[in-house]
C-alpha cells in the first residue's frame, strides 16, 4: 500500500488501483478455476466508487451494465450518467390544498423508476391526515383505501425524499456511497453501498428504502431509459431513494419528474430554484409554504404549500 | 367521459405538437384532434390574440364532447334564440351547476357564432382561449394558472411548456372536481415477505 | 519465529485435549455454530427479507446484540483499572481473563455487524485507502476504527502476556503497561462511539438524548462485570484456577455503583420525556406502556426493570452480596436485564413509531434468532478456546518443556469432574502453603 504519507492524490489513487488490481488478480486466480463466473462479476466486484471513475472507466462500467440489463430484460437498456446541469438547483413544490390522495404519483414513480414490485418498494408515501389536527403525524393513516378520495375532513400529504441541502443521511454513510450532487439531488451509488442502513436510521422522512430481497421487475414493465444514479435496476442488499427522476430532469430539455407529470390535480410543482421565473420560485415567494420537520435543520428543497 | 379525456391528455399533447407541425408546413385548412373532432382553425386564428398583444398560452385542443364540434354544423342553419330558457330538445345532458342562478348558456357561448365564446366585454374568443372566460370571475386562479401554479403545465421544466385549459380538468358546466378511486395502499411491512401479498391489496 | 510456531502448535494440541464435559461443551457450540452458518447461507441467498426487519424498522435483533456486546467488551477491561492503576493484586491476576472476554465480545460484535449488512461482499469499501472510509464524518466509520483497534489491542496484550509466560519469561512491563493504560480510554471510547452512533440522529428522538452515552457506559459496567463474575464462579468450580472471593467482591461492589448510576440516568430520561410530554414521548410510551394497542416490548422492558432493581438490591445489601448464591442470582438478573434494556429495549423504540409515525411491531424471525445464537456460540467458542490456553498457562500447567521446543501439558482435562475437583482442592492447599512461606 502507500507508505508515504506525503504522496499526492493521483499517486495515492494509482497505488490504490494497483492494490485493487492485485487483489482482483489474486482472488480471481483463486476463484476462477473453481467457478465459471464471467469476468464481469469480478469487474463489478472491484468497481471503484462512481466519483472516482475516470471517463473511460465510466464508459466501461456503463457499457457493462447496459449489456447486463439488456440481457436480463430482453430489450435494449440505456444507462446514462448525465452530470448535473450547471447553475441548476432543483426544487419541488407540493400543494397540500389540492392533493386528493389518489396515489397516482406513487405508481407512476414505481413504473418510471423500476422499483421492485415484489417485495414492493414505494418511494412516495401518501399520508391521510385529519384537517382538524393538521400536520400531526401521530394520527396519520398510511393504508387508507376508501372507494373514493378525497374523504370528508381529510387532507393528504405525499412524502418522498426531500433532497435536503443539509442531508443527515449522506453524513452518516460509512463509505460515502451516497452524496448530494451539485444540482441538489441526493444520490446513491448502488454499486458502492454496503447495505448497513445507517442512512435509513438517519433520514427523518422515511425516504430511503432497502432492497430486502432480489427485486422482481417484470420485463415488459421495465423502463429501459435509465441513469446510473437513478432508475437503473438495483442489486439486492442496497439502499435506494427518490432522485427527482434524474434520468428525466437532467436532460436538455428536461422532462418533469413522473410524479409531477401524472398528478391529476396539478398539486405537484417542479423547477429550478435558481431561476426567478420558475414555478417553484413563484410559489415560494407568493404562497404559504412550510418545510417538513424544519426544526431538524435538514433544509429540504421540497416545499409544501397552500395555493389557496 | 371526463376521466377518459383526462387520461388521454398526455397523448393529446403529443398529437397537438404533431398537428401544429403539419398545419404550419402544409397550411391545411381543417384539422382534427385525436378524438376525430374537427378543429375550426380559421376561427382560432381570427380571434386569437397576437402574442405581442400579451397573453396567449399554448394549450392542447379543448376537450369537446364527442361529435359535437363544430357547433356551427347544426347552429348555422338555426335562428339564434337569445331568450333564456330550459333546453329540452338538445343539450339536455348538460346540467349547469356553476352559478346557474346568475346565468345561462349564452352568457358564455357566443350567440351569433357558436364555435366561439364571448367575454362579458363582448369580445369574442376561440375555445382555445377559454381560460380568459374563466378568468373573468376566477381572477386569483387565473393568476396562479398563468405562472403554472394552479392546474399544471406539461412539457419540459427547462424548455417548452404547454398549459392545460381549465376545461381539461374542470367540467365548465359543473366545475367541482370529481372524487377518484385511489390506487391501492402499500403492502404492510408484516406482509412484505409473503408471496402474493400484492394481489391481496388489489394491485393490478 | 520458530518459538511462535511452537507455541501455536502447543496451543492446538492443548485445545484438542479435555475432559468429556469439555468435549460436550465445545461440541455443542460447534453444532450451534454450524446451524448459524447454514442460516447465514440462507440469508445470503435470499437477502435480509428472511429477517423481520423492514424499511420501518431497519435495524433489529442483530444490531441490538451488537450494541449490548460492545458494552460487555468495554466493561470487561474495566477490571484493568483497579488491577493496573491501583496495583490491586487480587484482580490483577484475573484482569487477563477480562481482556480475553473483551476479545470474544468484539468478535461477536463484528460478526453481528457483518450479518446485518446487505452487501458483506463489499466489506473492502470500509478499508481505508483501499475503499473509502468516511472518517471522521460517519460515526459508523469511527466505530469500525475503534472496534478494530480495541480488538487488536486486547489481543496483543493477552497473547504477548501468555506467550511470555509460556516461555517462562517475565513480560516486559515497558511494553504491556502503556498498552494496558491505553486500553482503558479505548474501552470507554468503543462504547461512547457506539452510543454516539445512535445519539447523533436528529430523526430519532428516542436516541437523540445526550444522556445516552453515560447510560451506555453505566449499563455496560453492570453487564460486563456481571458476566465476568459468572465466568469466575464457573472457572473456580470446574477448573484448577483459583480466584479469590476478595476479587469477586470488589467487582460486585463496582456493579452496585454502576447499577445505581444506570437506574438514576434511566429515571432522569423517563422523567424528562413524560413531564415534557411532547411528540417525542411516543417511543418511550411504546417501550414502557404500549402505543395505540401495540405493546410487544412492554413485558420485556418491565422484566428488565424488575431484574435490574432486584439485582441492585442484592448488590447493595452486604449480606446478599457476600452470599455466593444470591450473588450469582444477581449477576444473572443483571445480565438478562441489561441485555433486554440495552439490546432490543434501546434499538427498537428508535424505530417504533417510525419517522412518519407508523407502527410496525418488530419481533425477530426464527432465522434471525438461530443466526444470533450461532454468533453467540462462536463468541463462547472463542472465549472457551482462549481460556483453555490461558488458564493452564496462568496455573503453570502449560509451558515450554525443558528441551525448549516441545510443550509441557499438565492439565489434560480443563473441565474437571467432581472427583478431580476434590483432588484439586488438595493441590490448591499445597500451593497456597507453598506461596505463603
Amino acid at each position: 500500500m502507500c507508505n508515504k504519507t506525503k504522496c499526492d492524490k493521483s499517486a495515492f489513487q494509482k497505488s490504490r488501483r494497483k492494490v485493487l488490481k492485485g487483489i482482483a488478480a489474486g482472488v480471481g486466480a483463486l476463484a476462477l478455476p473453481a467457478s465459471n463466473a464471467s469476468a464481469s462479476v469480478w469487474e463489478a466486484f472491484f468497481q471503484k466508487h462512481f466519483r472516482e471513475l475516470d471517463k473511460t472507466e465510466l464508459q466501461q462500467v456503463l457499457a457493462r451494465l447496459e449489456s447486463e440489463y439488456s440481457k436480463e430484460f430482453g430489450k435494449t437498456v440505456n444507462v446514462k450518467a448525465t452530470p448535473p446541469i450547471e447553475g441548476v438547483k432543483y426544487g419541488y413544490g407540493l400543494d397540500l390544498s389540492r392533493c386528493i390522495g389518489c396515489r397516482r404519483c406513487v405508481y407512476a414513480c414505481v413504473e418510471e423508476n423500476n422499483q421492485s414490485r415484489d417485495p414492493q418498494i414505494h418511494w412516495i408515501k401518501v399520508l391521510q391526515l385529519d384537517k382538524e389536527k393538521g400536520v400531526y403525524l401521530d394520527h396519520a393513516e398510511h393504508y387508507y383505501n376508501p372507494a373514493e378520495v378525497p374523504e370528508q375532513g381529510k387532507f393528504y400529504m405525499p412524502i418522498q425524499c426531500q433532497q435536503c441541502e443539509n442531508p443527515p443521511c449522506t453524513k452518516v454513510c460509512p463509505v460515502q456511497a451516497t452524496w448530494p450532487e451539485n444540482d441538489g439531488i441526493v444520490v446513491v451509488d448502488y454499486n458502492w453501498c454496503i447495505g448497513c442502513r445507517y442512512c435509513m436510521a438517519a433520514c427523518p422522512y422515511g425516504a430511503r428504502h432497502f432492497n430486502w430481497a432480489k427485486s422482481k421487475l417484470p420485463k415488459d414493465e421495465m423502463n429501459p431509459e435509465t441513469h446510473y444514479l437513478g432508475n437503473r435496476p438495483r442489486p439486492t442488499g442496497v439502499v435506494e431513494k427518490c432522485t427527482f427522476c434524474v434520468q428525466r430532469t437532467r436532460e436538455q430539455p428536461g422532462r418533469y419528474p413522473a410524479c409531477e407529470e401524472v398528478c391529476p390535480v396539478g398539486a405537484r410543482k417542479f423547477g429550478n430554484l435558481n431561476d426567478p421565473k420558475s414555478e417553484i420560485r413563484y410559489l415560494i415567494e407568493n404562497k404559504r409554504v412550510f418545510i417538513f420537520k424544519e426544526d431538524l435543520n435538514t433544509q429540504p428543497k421540497f416545499y409544501y404549500f397552500y395555493a389557496t | 367521459m371526463k376521466t377518459h379525456l383526462r387520461r388521454t391528455i398526455t397523448f393529446a399533447i403529443c398529437v397537438l405538437a404533431l398537428c401544429a407541425n403539419v398545419v404550419s408546413a402544409a397550411k391545411v385548412e381543417k384539422f382534427f384532434d385525436r378524438a376525430g373532432n374537427l378543429i375550426v382553425q380559421e376561427k382560432v386564428e381570427k380571434y386569437k390574440r397576437r402574442a405581442d398583444e400579451g397573453e396567449t398560452y399554448p394549450v392542447p385542443p379543448p376537450p369537446f364532447s364527442e361529435d359535437i364540434f363544430p357547433c356551427s354544423e347544426c347552429h348555422a342553419e338555426m335562428e339564434p334564440n337569445p331568450e333564456r330558457r330550459e333546453l329540452v330538445d338538445m343539450h339536455d345532458d348538460i346540467i349547469l351547476d356553476h352559478a346557474e342562478g346568475q346565468r345561462w348558456c349564452l352568457d358564455c357561448h357566443n350567440l351569433n357564432d357558436r364555435d366561439t365564446l364571448r367575454l362579458v366585454s363582448g369580445e369574442v374568443i376561440p375555445f382555445t382561449e377559454s381560460y380568459r372566460l374563466c378568468g373573468q370571475c376566477h381572477g386569483d386562479k387565473f393568476r396562479d394558472w398563468k405562472v403554472g401554479i394552479h392546474g399544471k403545465r406539461t412539457g419540459y421544466w427547462n424548455g417548452e411548456k404547454q398549459y392545460l385549459l381549465c376545461a381539461h380538468c374542470h367540467n365548465p358546466h359543473s366545475p367541482r372536481f370529481k372524487p377518484l378511486k385511489p390506487m391501492p395502499p402499500p403492502v404492510r411491512p408484516e406482509n412484505l415477505n409473503r408471496q402474493g401479498a400484492l394481489e391481496e391489496t388489489g394491485h393490478q | 519465529m520458530k518459538n511462535i510456531w511452537n507455541f501455536f502448535k502447543g496451543t492446538l494440541i492443548l485445545t484438542a485435549r479435555g475432559s468429556a464435559a469439555y468435549y460436550c461443551w465445545v461440541g455443542g457450540l460447534l453444532v450451534l455454530m454450524i446451524i448459524g452458518g447454514f442460516t447465514y447461507v440462507i440469508q445470503l441467498n435470499d437477502g435480509l427479507i428472511v429477517t423481520n426487519m423492514r424499511d420501518q424498522v431497519s435495524w433489529g435483533f442483530y444490531i441490538s446484540n451488537f450494541t449490548f456486546l460492545v458494552g460487555v467488551a468495554a466493561a470487561a477491561v474495566l477490571l484493568v483499572i483497579p488491577a493496573y492503576v491501583y496495583h490491586w493484586k487480587p484482580i490483577k491476576e484475573i484482569a487477563l481473563l477480562g481482556e480475553l472476554l473483551a476479545v470474544s465480545a468484539i468478535v461477536m460484535c463484528l460478526l453481528f455487524v457483518t450479518v446485518d449488512i446487505g452487501r458483506p461482499d463489499r466489506f473492502w469499501h470500509l478499508i481505508p485507502f483501499v475503499g473509502i472510509l468516511n472518517f471522521p464524518q460517519s460515526l459508523l466509520a469511527w466505530d469500525v476504527a475503534v472496534l478494530n483497534t480495541y480488538l487488536v489491542l486486547n489481543l496483543t496484550i493477552a497473547v504477548y502476556y501468555l506467550y511470555n509466560l509460556y516461555y517462562k519469561r517475565e513480560p516486559n512491563k515497558k511494553f504491556t503497561t502503556p498498552l494496558l493504560l491505553f486500553s482503558i480510554p479505548a474501552a470507554i471510547s468503543i462504547h461512547t462511539v457506539t452510543a454516539f452512533l445512535y445519539n447523533g440522529l436528529g430523526a430519532r428522538p428516542f436516541w437523540n438524548a445526550s444522556i445516552l452515552a453515560p447510560r451506555f457506559l453505566a449499563s455496560a459496567f453492570c453487564s460486563g462485570p456481571a458476566f465476568m463474575i459468572l465466568v469466575f464462579f464457573l472457572i473456580r468450580k470446574y477448573t484448577r484456577f483459583k480466584i479469590s472471593d476478595e476479587a469477586i467482591q470488589k467487582i460486585a461492589e463496582l456493579i452496585a455503583y454502576a447499577m445505581f448510576i444506570n437506574l438514576f440516568l434511566l429515571g432522569a430520561e423517563i422523567f424528562k420525556e413524560y413531564y415534557t410530554a411532547s411528540v417525542h414521548l411516543a417511543p418511550m410510551q411504546y417501550l414502557l406502556q404500549g402505543l395505540h394497542g401495540h405493546n410487544a416490548l412492554v413485558p420485556w422492558i418491565w422484566t428488565a426493570m424488575i431484574f435490574n432493581v432486584t439485582a441492585f438490591m442484592i448488590f447493595l445489601i452486604p449480606d446478599t452480596r457476600r452470599n455466593n448464591t444470591t450473588l450469582v442470582l444477581g449477576c444473572v438478573l443483571i445480565f438478562i436485564g441489561v441485555y433486554i434494556e440495552k439490546g432490543m429495549g434501546l434499538v427498537i423504540p428508535g424505530f417504533v413509531p417510525d419517522v412518519l409515525h407508523e407502527i410496525y411491531e418488530y419481533v425477530p424471525s426464527g432465522l434471525e434468532m438461530l443466526l444470533a445464537i450461532g454468533i453467540w456460540a462462536t463468541g463462547l467458542f472463542v472465549f472457551t478456546m482462549l481460556l483453555r490456553v490461558a488458564i493452564p498457562i496462568l496455573n503453570g500447567d502449560f509451558h515450554v518443556a525443558d528441551d525448549g521446543v516441545d510443550c509441557h501439558i499438565g492439565d489434560n482435562l480443563f473441565f474437571l469432574g467432581k472427583a478431580d475437583r476434590e483432588k484439586r482442592n488438595v493441590s490448591v492447599v499445597e500451593k497456597t502453603e507453598g506461596s505463603g512461606s
